[in-house]
């Protein structure tokens, strides 16, 4: 029997032809999905802004709510004022998360490799990963000779605890045969540290990373606070001081913004890294 | 070019521990041969072999290769493990020349060689975690093979393989030793296994460890396993392993494929 125009399409889709379904599934899960969540995000402002306005008490914060927001952001964003509040922010985010790459990642290493130096170090890590980063300000300000330095320093110290932890966990979950084995194919501590060490745990330093922004992008606004005159922790304290509640809420976005986009490099970071089951 | 290795009154005793694991062994090895270590689990085969690579260092007695003491792991003794303990961030070519890596060389013609030995050409590219056990265990023993050791130890590398693939693997090896004139050790507790690919099969007896006895196996390669000489080689074995060390055990010492089927008849038939 010979087969139909009509099922020929069929088994030609079936075989390797576009799949509409599976397309148009993916494509709700990629876009749909977030759109509803950013459309909830949204209605719940909304309606909290309505709130505000609606109280004869509140009414003067009405500027919160998104319209106000929004409005003032394209006016920010269009005279570069978003931009020249973010951009000495994310220098101050980018200098303490490099200086808690560069001491937590060694120090990690080191922690996960011997047990001796885990020992030593856990109830000091311990005690002073429990302690606010905030906590550190008044000795932050009189330890550095400048405002940058301090914040940089109460950023790094906050972001420290995640790249440390996550990098000594990693290097505790290394296979010990691939050390046996690289010893055995004649690895020096160099090499064994370059080609075996960080390719096997670089997924673990950027996980490290990820949480770190996080906890980093939290100590930002409250160290703009401090002393300098730049950033948006400082636009943001600005904007409350001038009653500029349009600006306050148009920075916060920023910051979400900033913060969303930072966190999706670091997960493409860490799938980069990742050799789990790669094919 | 392969390497003699000679045992010199080993004798080692593990940290927090009073009795010897091993005691007194003394063995010499001639360049060119494969020999493999049986015995009970725990009589300190594999301890035995990690001395040879280097990994573990005797609390008396030394170990030399080609007269040389062995005293850390080299590329020139290399050890095969159980798992092939592959790198997952790198492709099999990336695996298997990573010895030449650490010695600073790149011998790209040596590595088309060696996949082409362990019949992989055609996965160079690929990551290892999307190829079988057995062929993961090739890209293992190619890696093995691209520092040109002289010895080549083995630690039940195959005993994780279904047996169709390490019988396959046995043979091969066995080729490649010979066909790369490496001396080679092999510990096992495969029965079957140390008839396929040793020269000389040493006993050895636990608490502590000493090699009691040896058989010699000589029956030309590759060895048939459905051969009456083979049997009998096999059947030798198992006779001196009762008389030295005592009943096997099945779960100590493991008959694999054709050989338990035929000791399995002949048990019916008595």
């Amino acid at each position: 029997m010979s087969a139909t125009p009509a099922s020929l399409n069929m088994n030609t889709a079936r075989e390797g032809g576009f799949d509409w379904k599976a397309f148009g599934m993916s494509a709700w899960r990629g876009i749909g999905y977030p759109v509803i969540g950013i459309g909830v995000m949204l209605a719940l402002w909304w309606l909290g802004g309505w709130a505000i306005a609606s109280n004869p008490d509140t009414e003067s914060f009405a500027d919160f709510a998104p319209a106000p927001a929004f409005s003032r952001l394209l006016e920010l964003t269009a005279n570069g004022y978003v931009w020249e509040a973010s951009a000495p922010s994310l220098a101050r985010i980018g200098l303490g998360l490099l200086w808690a790459v560069v001491i937590g990642v060694p120090v990690g290493v080191a922690v996960g490799l011997y047990a001796s130096v885990r020992e030593i170090s856990h109830v000091p890590f311990q005690f002073l990963r429990m302690i606010s980063p905030l906590a550190w300000m008044p000795i932050a300000v009189l330890a550095f000779a400048t405002w940058d330095g301090a914040i940089v320093f109460l950023i790094a110290v906050a972001a420290i605890w995640p790249v440390l932890f996550s990098t000594a966990q990693g290097v505790r979950r290394i296979d010990p045969l691939w050390f046996k084995v690289a010893k055995n194919l004649g690895a020096d501590g160099l090499q064994m540290l370059r080609r075996i060490i960080l390719p096997a745990i670089g997924q673990d330093i950027f996980a490290g990373i990820r949480l770190a922004v996080g906890v980093a992008w939290i100590v930002l606004v409250p160290a703009e606070y401090l002393g300098v005159t730049s950033g948006l922790g400082y636009a943001i304290n600005d904007a409350r001081d001038t009653l500029e509640y349009d600006t306050l809420a148009a920075m916060v976005v920023v910051i979400g913004v900033i913060g969303f986009f930072l966190d999706g490099i670091c997960v493409k970071l860490i799938k980069k890294f990742s050799w789990h089951n790669q094919d | 070019m392969s390497a003699n290795i000679s045992i010199d009154f080993i004798t080692h005793t593990f940290k927090g521990q009073t009795d010897p694991t091993l005691n007194n062994i003394e063995l010499k090895i001639p360049a060119g041969e494969r020999v493999a270590l049986i015995g009970r689990s725990g009589c300190g085969k594999s301890t035995l072999l990690h001395m040879l690579a280097g990994l573990l260092i005797p609390t008396e007695g030394c170990v030399r290769i080609h007269g040389h003491q062995v005293t850390r792991p080299s590329a020139k003794w290399n050890m095969m493990f159980q798992k092939p303990s592959l790198y997952p961030w790198m492709n099999v070519r990336q695996n298997i020349e990573l010895g030449l890596t650490f010695a600073g060389q790149k011998n790209p013609e040596k590595i088309d060689y060696l996949l082409d030995l362990v019949g992989l050409s055609e996965k160079a590219e690929e990551h290892v975690q999307s190829l079988s056990g057995g062929q993961q265990q090739r890209v293992a023993l190619a890696r093995s093979l691209a520092t040109s050791p002289e010895v080549l130890l083995l630690d039940e590398p195959f005993s994780a393989l279904d047996a169709f693939t390490r019988a396959t693997l046995q043979d091969e090896v066995a080729r490649i030793t010979g066909q790369e004139d490496l001396t080679m050790v092999i510990v096992t507790h495969d029965i079957d296994e140390a008839v396929a690919m040793a020269d000389r099969v040493l006993i050895m007896s636990a608490n502590p460890g000493e090699i009691v006895g040896e058989e010699q196996v000589d029956l030309p390669f590759p060895r048939d396993r459905s051969r009456a000489e083979f049997s009998r080689a096999r059947e030798q074995l198992m006779t001196k392993f009762d008389s030295l060390v005592g009943d096997v055990k099945p779960a100590e010492i493991r008959q694999t494929g054709q050989s338990k089927a035929l000791d399995d008849s002949k048990q019916q038939a008595a």
